[in-house]
């Protein structure tokens, strides 16, 4: 059987996806931004509905059943994310509202016990801004520095100045496994077991990984990861922190509220156990049970399916886009996933996105909240096109006639 | 190179003018493009006012306008290098440049919603539009106080 969507099976998964039965600006939706979010199957959107008509109520609270109800989908939707990425034990895994939130919470917590100063964090010049931000507020609170590994001109990383960069002032490392920008899959395996071998642990970025490619905690070994589920199909609003339970038992609290503690007295609390001791508040149970559903759904499609099915289509996408003249790609590392940037001869990315959209084409734009990424390249912003299973061959075929006439009319 | 926009036309016929030029366009591609026509057509500022004083706020793209005062009369001269931005930026010039102060302040500029336009620019391009819009206003303003 073969590993790749055929064009009838494509079709037909398309069907959960009213959404992209549309037509803009009078050409059909050809929608090519799933980096920023990816659309959601009715499967999701069912169960959103299922659990705002049957079943809603607050978890972990309630004897009555309705709340016992929902705090089992709840916990159940724990489960399956835990089973996603591999995880040792469904404890190890946090609900947040998304990547950012994840990130937040590592580099407050993390950097409350361990950062003092004098000691320094890594990430890499091809971090989104979430992924920056955070540490550079948390360095500059503790008297700690941030230091990065840069990229080559390809968008590839500068390995060879890791060893160096990792020295004793070191109390972590975060990074991406594949950039927003440039499409780039780092070598993640080969990075962490680096920072481990000087003791150090690290926050992985899967925010661009999960819904494209195979990822075990368990077997890259890594301490932290984070993800968001509106862009594996699921809803806004949810996201993942998977932590070892070694470290997540190191950490103290983020935020302090109900569901986090075990015990209250006006004098001391006593914090709650893993997970809930990070899960402060009413979460957003709806959306837990919607990114669980989106997972069996990706499951049930396969993600070495997806994931093939994707390189292919990217494949087919970096051969057709060679017809327009003057493209000019802007990240050009040899093991890519999910995306393609570039430029159109001298035009402004704005007018390239721009004339694509009234031709119906849905594309990012700017600096996809990468502004370091494009310094380094001296350019505004880039043009970025990024995929998901249900996008076709003919969608393809679309951008390219679109960026031909965009390109005589801009050019 | 095109000359300065000294126009005989009113801010309301130039509007229109603008108007009855788009209503042939019924294919958004061509509104663009026409657009883009204008940009080419927007005479050039002078490099020495491309400087970061005169760097529109707001805009995602860069645009910069100058503003000249000649006979009683506001002469703007802009750039952006963005393209759909230079065309949309020279809209706005060749409908106000070469008024006076006074009418730029009483003028309603409403061709932007009449041709279709606002609803369709992306919320960073309106945005960028309407800051330049204010900053056209600003400059009528203040050489309407000077005047007096
Ligand atoms: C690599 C990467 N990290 C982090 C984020 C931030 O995700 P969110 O906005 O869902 O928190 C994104 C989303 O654009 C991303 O692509």
């Amino acid at each position: 059987m073969s590993t790749i969507l055929s064009s009838s099976e494509i079709k037909e998964l398309r069907r959960d996806f009213p959404i992209l039965n549309q037509k803009v600006y009078g050409h059909p939706l050809v929608y090519l931004d799933n980096a920023a979010t990816t659309q959601k199957p009715s499967q999701v959107l069912e169960v959103l509905d299922n659990y705002y008509k049957g079943f809603n109520a607050n978890v972990h609270r309630g004897v009555h059943h309705l709340s016992q109800v929902a705090t089992d989908a709840y916990e159940e939707a724990r489960k399956t994310v835990a089973d996603y990425i591999d995880a040792g034990e469904d404890h190890e895994v946090i609900f947040t509202r998304g990547t950012t939130e994840g990130i937040n919470l590592v580099a407050s917590c993390f950097g409350k016990a361990f950062l003092k100063p004098g000691d320094s964090v890594v990430i890499t010049a091809m971090e989104h801004h979430s992924n920056i931000v955070p540490w550079q507020m948390i360095c500059e609170e503790k008297g700690a520095t941030l230091k990065v590994i840069p990229f080559d001109e390809n968008g590839v990383l500068q390995l060879d100045k890791l060893d160096s960069l990792l020295d004793d002032s070191v109390r972590i490392l975060a990074f991406t496994y594949v950039s927003n920008s440039l499409a780039t899959v780092n070598p993640v395996k080969e990075i962490i077991a680096a920072a481990h071998n000087k003791n150090i642990p690290v926050l992985l970025d899967a925010a661009q990984a999960v819904q494209h490619m195979a990822v075990s905690v368990r077997e890259l070994d890594v301490d932290f990861m984070v993800f968001s589920g509106h862009k594996i199909y699921g809803p806004t609003g949810i996201g993942i922190l998977y932590g070892k339970r070694e470290w997540l038992d190191k950490l103290p609290p983020y935020q302090g509220g109900g569901d986090m503690i075990k015990t209250v007295t006006l004098e001391k609390t006593i914090y709650n156990e893993l997970p809930f001791k990070f899960e402060a508040g009413t979460p957003d149970i709806a959306g837990a049970i919607g990114l669980a559903a989106a997972l069996k759904y990706v499951n049930s499609i396969g993600l070495g399916r997806i994931h093939d099915t994707e390189a292919a289509l990217m494949d087919y996408a970096m051969e057709q886009l060679q017809k327009v003249d003057q493209l000019r790609m802007i990240g050009q590392a040899k093991n890519r996933s999910g995306a393609i940037s570039f430029l159109l001869g001298s035009a402004h990315p704005f007018d390239t996105g721009e004339l694509l959209d009234k031709q119906g084409i849905a594309v990012r734009t700017g600096h996809h909240c990468c502004q370091p990424v494009m310094d380094i390249f001296g350019i505004p912003g880039t043009v970025r096109a990024s995929f998901a299973f249900y996008n076709t061959a003919g969608e393809i075929d679309a951008l390219v006639a679109g960026l031909q006439r965009a390109a005589r009319i801009l050019l | 190179m095109a000359t300065e926009h000294i126009s005989n036309q009113t801010i309301e016929e130039a509007q229109q003018e603008i108007i009855d030029e788009f209503a042939f366009l019924t294919d958004w591609m061509d509104k663009y493009e026409m657009i883009i026509q204008m940009g080419k057509e927007l005479p050039a500022i002078d490099e020495k006012y491309k400087v970061p004083e005169n760097l529109i706020k707001g805009c995602q793209s860069q645009v910069w306008l100058h503003a000249d005062f000649k006979e009683g009369k506001l002469i703007f001269t802009a750039d952006s290098d963005a393209l759909i931005t230079k065309g949309l930026v020279a809209l706005v010039v060749s409908v106000l440049s070469g008024h006076t102060p006074k009418e730029i302040i009483a003028s309603d500029l409403h061709f932007v919603d009449d041709i279709g336009l606002k609803s369709h620019l992306s919320p960073t391009r309106s945005n960028g539009l309407l800051s330049m819009l204010k900053q056209i206003k600003h400059y009528a303003i203040a050489f309407n106080t000077l005047q007096h």
